[in-house]
């Protein structure tokens, strides 16, 4: 099979176990991102498919072969690193001709690929210069092109933009992005940014604990998550809990009407803030108050207080504009907006 | 901590005693060394005052030159020899746990308070016929009977960087412990094997610590001056001997004062190189 499988592959550190049975499947050309929050094993994951860890139990196989017994310096995969880890005592062009080198390329061939690589990450004639003299951004896209110089079978990214200011990291998501399209590579990133994971792949995978929790296009994930972890962590997300009455369902302050719950039977539901409508005066099913209301230009968040729940609202400006803290309001929850998860995972 | 300069005289007094100190006990005897080695050596007698540059130019002689060369030469193969055994023993010892690197510090740190004097004999002991590991090597089948390993120039050699290796690894250490690991492992992920990228990634990024620890071990060698007479033959001995012997048994204070110029001048050069290149881009 093309592309990466992971089976039921766990990592153990002495007691503690840094990831626990994960089988994932990364077919080739994708782009996936590895999300959690620290601790989670997302790294450990990716170090073990560099081959910098060896895995407790499970097969880690790439296109049919397995890699578990292949050393890390035979797996021919790229990989950048938090750190970038670029050799400080060898010229830009000699870091990327690192690989080149070892593998016994020729002067003539390496120069032109460096030069050819350097194109590639928008940064042509800095060969000669040392890494100190290079901007962040710049050091960033040098690694990137090091880890693509031999065309790698697999592209692994651990935190690659988390040294990066708010507005580079967003033109160089967009770029690590049109970069992996335009060369079709199977690509993983490791981040704890869910809005990198968000604007960036194909596939998001999120972790907690060691175990994967869910395996979804992100839009997917976004919309129908599939339990309160991810919920929580992809976005924002109301959760709320709910019991199954006549016509809907109900919480302290209100009713969400024609939820499907069975009656007398207590449910978590999750609803983002953008399908929260509020209303002023209180004739809407659920009857809240305003606590805090945070306007961040483009939006403006409302957050409520309803009976024993906080609930958080998000709208557009103009859609209201004169909410105040204190103002009651009334909330209106479409019971098509809402995810109900599993009793177990209540 | 205060970092502006010292504005009225009071701001010095924290530094006046060791300055005292270092007066008293260094400056002014160097001084008076100095002083000396210009005197002329009066023979059966001791030495008068004069100013004469004769004791210098005994070091044109070829006998002064060749214990010179083999001086520095002996210097410059302890500390290659300590780096060597240094470099990988401490990027290992940076990849231990931590209660582990603490323990193999302390057993070097126990090393170091030993006296040059028990290192000297304990080695005689170790490398003679009557008592030493050859005997051992014969009981374990491995040799036909035991031999003398002392005195010798690999018995001198060895004394030396047993000596000097505690040094060696806590000033590598430091360098060691900051050195990002994810250097190695993304050369391995680029294709180099384990040797091949601490060969050329990790030396190559430590080559000024391993430049300044070269120095100091050589500095250090250089003033050894008991181990060459209790593990080598007389032709084993260092210019540090030579003084050792000028000043005591041939009662000749000039020559030896010198000779001891001459040695300090050396290490003062070598230092201020070492100081030049840790300036110079840190490295490390």
């Amino acid at each position: 099979m093309a592309g990466l499988a992971l089976t039921d592959v766990s990592k153990r550190f002495g007691s503690v176990s840094a990831v626990d049975g994960v089988s994932l499947t990364v077919p080739e050309g994708t782009f996936v991102c590895l999300l959690g929050p620290s601790g989670c094993g997302k790294t450990t994951l990716m170090r073990m498919i560099a081959g910098l860890e060896d895995p407790t139990s499970g097969e880690i196989a790439l296109n049919g072969e397995r890699l578990n017994d292949i050393p890390a310096h035979k797996r021919d995969l790229g990989m950048v690193f938090q750190s970038l880890a670029l050799f400080p005592h060898l010229s830009v062009g000699e870091n990327i001709a690192y690989p080149l080198a070892i593998r016994g390329r020729s002067k003539v061939d390496i120069g032109a690929r460096v030069n050819e690589l350097l194109d590639m990450v928008q940064l042509p004639g800095v060969a000669d210069r040392s890494i100190t003299q290079l901007s962040g951004g710049q050091r960033q896209r040098v690694a990137i092109a090091r880890a693509l110089a031999v065309s790698p079978r697999l592209f692994l990214l651990d935190e690659p933009l988390s040294a990066l200011d708010a507005k580079l990291r967003e033109a160089m998501q967009v770029e690590l992005r049109q970069l992996q399209q335009r060369l079709g590579i199977t690509t993983i990133v490791v981040t704890h940014d869910q809005r990198e994971a968000m604007s960036m792949s194909d596939e998001i995978v999120v972790m907690s604990a060691g175990r994967i929790q869910q395996m979804a296009p992100p839009i997917d994930m976004y919309r129908k998550p599939a339990n309160p972890f991810v919920a929580d962590f992809l976005g924002q997300a109301n959760l709320l809990m709910l019991r199954g009455v006549h016509g809907g369902a109900e919480c302290s302050a209100g009713l969400i009407s024609d939820l499907d719950l069975p009656a007398g039977e207590t449910r978590q539901i999750s609803v983002r803030p953008e399908d929260v409508a509020v209303a002023p005066g209180d004739a809407g099913p659920i009857k809240a108050k305003v606590s805090f209301v945070r306007e961040m230009g483009a939006t403006i968040e409302i957050h409520l207080t309803a009976g024993s729940e906080r609930i958080i609202a998000a709208t557009s400006p103009k859609a209201h504009p004169d909410c105040r803290i204190g103002d009651e309001v009334s909330v209106t929850i479409p019971a098509e907006a809402c995810v109900v998860f599993d009793k177990q995972e209540a | 901590m205060r970092r502006t300069a010292p504005q009225n005289p009071t701001d010095y007094l924290p530094i006046t005693f060791p300055t005292l100190m270092l007066g008293v006990f260094f400056v002014i005897p160097f001084g008076l060394m100095v002083m000396v080695s210009f005197f002329k050596r009066v023979q059966g007698g001791f030495y008068e005052p004069s100013f004469t540059l004769a004791n210098y130019a005994r070091f044109l002689s070829p006998f002064f030159a060749e214990m010179l060369v083999f001086s520095l030469g002996l210097a410059a193969l302890v500390s290659i020899c300590c780096l060597c055994l240094g470099v990988p023993f401490t990027y290992r010892l940076t990849r231990l746990s931590r209660r582990a690197q603490v323990l193999w510090l302390i057993g070097l740190l126990g090393v170091l308070s030993l006296s040059e004097v028990i290192i000297g004999f304990a080695w005689s002991t170790l490398l003679s016929r009557t008592a030493g590991l050859s005997n051992l090597f014969v009981w374990l089948g491995l040799m036909d009977k035991p031999v003398a390993w002392t005195p010798s120039f690999a018995a001198v050699l060895t004394g030396l960087v047993y000596q000097a290796f505690p040094y060696t690894v806590l000033v590598l250490y430091p360098a060691f412990s900051r050195l990002d690991p994810s250097l190695m492992e993304a050369a391995r992920t680029l294709g180099a094997s384990p040797v091949r990228g601490f060969l050329n990634v990790v030396l190559p990024a430590m080559r000024k610590t391993l430049l300044a620890t070269f120095i100091i071990v050589f500095i250090f060698a250089l003033g050894a001056y008991l181990l060459p007479q209790i593990l080598g033959r007389p032709q084993h001995w260092t210019l540090s001997v030579l003084v050792t012997d000028q000043a005591i048994y041939q009662s000749n204070m000039p020559f030896a004062a010198a000779m001891a110029v001459f040695l300090v001048f050396a290490s003062l050069v070598l230092v201020a190189i070492s100081g030049q290149i840790n300036r110079r881009g840190g490295g490390s």
